[in-house]
C-alpha cells in the first residue's frame, strides 16, 4: 500500500495554497483522508483518544447497508423476470438488477459529492464523509426505474437546501436522503408512485403495485408472511427484505453506531399505532388497511428500513436520552397513522421521520428544561 | 424652508427610488409582503398584474397619506390608512374586472387582500407619515418596483419549471417531453416560492455582506 502514499505525497505540494492546482485542494484532502488517518490531533483541552472518527462510523453504516443493496439488486432482476414471465438463473437475475441499480448509485454519488466538494472548496472546509452514507441511502429508497436526471435534480436540491445552507455535515435539520426522496415524491409524483415504477422494464399486463398501494386501494395485500420477511415483492430498491435489513441492524447495534433506543422506540410506536388502528377495524369495515395486524405493518414497505437506517441518523434525531424515546416513538406512531388513514400516501414513513426531524430540537429543549426544573426543585428542598 | 428648493431628482430622492430595489428590498430585506409572493407567483401573468396593482396602490396611497399626514390624529391613523388603501384597492379591482377579467378571476381574492399587504401599511407608517408627497411618491414607486422584480423573478422560475411555459405560451419544446422531461410538480407548490425567495436572499447577502444580520 506504500505506493498510494507515494502518489499522494507527490501530488501534495502542487495543491497547496498559491500553487497551480489549488482548486483541487479539497479533493486531494478527501482522497488523502480516505486512505490514511490524518495526522491532525486536538491540541487543547481534554479529549478521548480512540480510533473511531466520523470516517469510520460512516463507513460502518455503509457496510450495514450492503446486504440491503445486494438484495435490492437481486430483487430488481427477480421482479423483472417475474413480470415478463421468464425464469432466469441466479446470476442473470442479479446481473440484470446490478445494471439497473448501479447507475442510480453512481449518479447519486457524483452529483452529491460534486456539490459537497464545491461547497467545501468555496468555504475552505475539508470535505467530510457525511455524504457517503446519504449517497448509499438514496439509491435504496427510490424506485428502481427512477429516471436518473430526476434523481440528479433531487439530490442537488436536497444537498444544497437540506444540508449546505445550514453549514454542511452535522448541521442539517432534516435527513438529506429522506429530503431527496421527498423532493422526488412531490416534484415527480408519476415517477415515484403508482404501479408502473417499481419494476424495471415491466411487462404491461403485470400488476406492479406495492402491497401498500394494494391495501390503500382496498385490495388484498397479495403477499405471504414469508415473502414479507424475504422481501421478494415490489417496493423501493433496498426497503423490502427484513432479513437483509436485520443484518444491517445487527451491524449497527453491535458496533454501537446506531442507537438502540431510537430503533426500539420507533418499532414500538409503529406497533402501538398499528394496534390502535387494528382495534378499530370492526368499526370501519370499509378501510381494508385497518385489518392489517400491527406486526405485519412493521414488516412491509419502508417501515423497517426507516426504523433501522433513517431514525438512527445521529444528526437529525433527538440528542437527549429521554428525547430519543419520545422522538422514535412519535415517528413510528405517525408513520402508521399516515399510512393507514391518508389515502394519498400509501407509505408514511418518509413523511413521519421528516416531520419528527423538524421537532427533534423542540423535544430536546423540553427534556432539558424539565430536567433543570426537577433539579432546581431538589436543590430547593435540600436547602 | 430651504428644503423646498431641493431638486426633484436630488441624489437623496434617487436613493429613495433605487434603494428598495436592491439593498432595502421590501421582500428580501424588510421581509414584508411574503404572503402574496407565495400566493400569486405560480404563473407570470398574475404576478405582473399583482405587481402593477401594488404599484398603483402603494405610490398613490403614499402620496395621499403624505398630503394628509399633518391632519391625521395619531390615535386613529391606522384606520385612516386603511380607508385610503381600501379605496384604492377597490378602484384597482374595478379596473381589473373591466379590462382584464380573466386575470382578475385568477387573482380572485388576492386583489382584495392587497389591503392587508404588509408592504403598503409598512411604507405608510415608516415613510409617508413623516415625509413630503414627492419623496413619498418616489418611495412608494421604489418599493413597488422592489416588490415587483422579486415577484416576477419567482414567477418566471416557477412557471418555466412548473408548467414549461411563460405567460401561458409553451417554452419548453415537445421534443424535450418526448425524451422524458417532466414538469416539476414541487415548483408549483407554495413552499417552492419560499425556496426561490430564500435563494434570492442568499445570493443578495453573499454579494453584499453589509446586509447580513447576526
Amino acid at each position: 500500500m506504500k505506493f498510494i502514499r507515494n502518489i499522494l505525497d507527490n501530488i501534495k505540494p502542487h495543491v497547496q495554497k498559491g500553487e497551480k492546482f489549488q482548486a483541487f485542494h479539497s479533493m486531494f484532502d478527501a482522497a488523502d483522508t480516505l486512505f490514511y488517518t490524518p495526522d491532525v490531533v486536538t491540541t487543547s483541552g481534554s479529549h478521548i483518544r480512540d480510533g473511531v472518527d466520523m470516517k469510520r462510523s460512516m463507513f460502518i453504516v455503509v457496510i450495514a447497508m450492503i446486504p440491503a443493496l445486494l438484495f435490492g439488486m437481486w430483487n430488481a432482476g427477480n421482479l423483472h423476470y417475474a413480470s415478463i414471465g421468464e425464469t432466469a438463473s441466479f446470476m442473470d437475475t442479479f446481473w440484470f438488477g446490478f445494471i439497473q441499480v448501479l447507475p442510480i448509485v453512481l449518479v447519486t454519488y457524483i452529483v452529491g459529492l460534486g456539490i459537497e466538494i464545491a461547497f467545501a472548496q468555496g468555504r475552505g472546509h475539508e470535505v467530510n464523509e457525511g455524504f457517503f452514507v446519504s449517497g448509499m441511502l438514496i439509491p435504496l429508497i427510490v424506485p428502481v426505474s427512477t429516471p436518473l436526471w430526476m434523481l440528479a435534480v433531487a439530490v442537488a436540491f436536497a444537498v444544497v437546501f437540506g444540508k449546505e445552507v445550514f453549514g454542511g455535515t452535522g448541521m442539517n435539520i432534516v435527513n438529506p436522503a429522506l429530503l431527496t426522496r421527498a423532493v422526488l415524491f412531490f416534484a415527480y409524483p408519476s415517477a415515484m408512485s403508482g404501479d408502473k415504477v417499481w419494476i424495471a422494464e415491466k411487462a404491461d399486463a403485470f400488476s406492479g403495485a406495492t402491497p401498500l398501494a394494494e391495501l390503500t386501494a382496498g385490495n388484498d395485500i397479495g403477499i405471504s408472511h414469508m415473502e414479507m420477511i424475504i422481501g421478494n415483492y415490489a417496493g423501493s430498491v433496498g426497503e423490502t427484505s427484513i432479513i437483509a435489513l436485520a443484518i444491517g441492524a445487527f451491524i449497527l447495534l453491535a458496533t454501537g453506531v446506531g442507537n438502540w433506543k431510537l430503533m426500539l422506540s420507533f418499532f414500538v410506536g409503529g406497533i402501538a399505532m398499528g394496534g390502535i388502528l387494528h382495534g378499530l377495524a370492526d368499526s370501519f369495515p370499509d378501510n381494508t388497511y385497518l385489518q392489517l395486524c400491527p406486526w405485519e405493518h412493521i414488516l412491509i414497505g419502508g417501515f423497517a428500513f426507516g426504523g433501522i437506517f433513517m431514525i438512527t441518523d445521529p444528526v437529525t434525531a433527538a440528542q437527549t436520552e429521554m428525547g430519543k424515546w419520545i422522538y422514535g416513538f412519535l415517528a413510528g406512531f405517525i408513520a402508521i397513522l399516515v399510512r393507514v388513514l391518508n389515502p394519498a400516501y400509501p407509505e408514511g414513513v418518509m413523511l413521519a421521520i421528516l416531520f419528527m426531524n423538524v421537532f427533534a430540537p423542540t423535544i430536546d429543549f423540553y427534556v432539558v428544561d424539565s430536567n433543570i426544573k426537577k433539579r432546581l426543585k431538589r436543590a430547593k428542598l435540600s436547602a | 424652508m430651504a428644503e423646498e428648493k431641493e431638486p426633484m431628482f436630488s441624489p437623496k430622492n434617487i436613493k429613495l427610488l433605487t434603494n428598495p430595489i436592491n439593498v432595502d428590498n421590501p421582500i428580501t430585506k424588510q421581509v414584508l409582503g411574503i404572503c402574496s409572493a407565495l400566493a400569486v407567483t405560480v404563473k407570470l401573468e398574475p404576478a405582473i398584474v399583482m405587481s402593477l396593482s401594488v404599484l398603483v396602490v402603494l405610490s398613490f396611497g403614499n402620496v395621499i397619506i403624505s398630503f394628509m399626514r399633518n391632519g391625521i390624529p395619531s390615535r386613529i391613523r391606522i384606520i385612516v390608512q386603511l380607508v385610503v388603501i381600501a379605496a384604492l384597492v377597490i378602484l384597482v379591482d374595478q379596473v381589473l374586472k373591466a379590462y382584464a377579467y380573466n386575470v382578475s378571476k385568477q387573482l380572485s381574492v388576492f386583489v382584495g387582500l392587497i389591503i392587508t399587504n404588509c408592504i403598503i401599511m409598512g411604507r405608510f407608517e415608516a415613510f409617508a407619515m413623516t415625509n413630503k408627497p414627492w419623496p413619498s411618491f418616489l418611495d412608494g414607486l421604489g418599493n413597488a418596483f422592489g416588490y415587483a422584480w422579486i415577484l416576477v423573478a419567482v414567477a418566471f422560475f416557477r412557471e418555466l419549471f412548473g408548467t414549461g411555459s411563460l405567460m401561458g405560451l409553451q417554452i419548453i419544446p415537445d421534443s424535450f417531453y418526448e425524451i422524458g422531461y417532466v414538469n416539476n410538480g414541487l415548483v408549483l407548490l407554495p413552499p417552492m416560492a419560499l425556496f426561490a425567495v430564500a435563494t434570492i436572499i442568499w445570493v443578495q447577502r453573499s454579494r453584499n455582506k453589509d446586509l447580513v444580520e447576526d
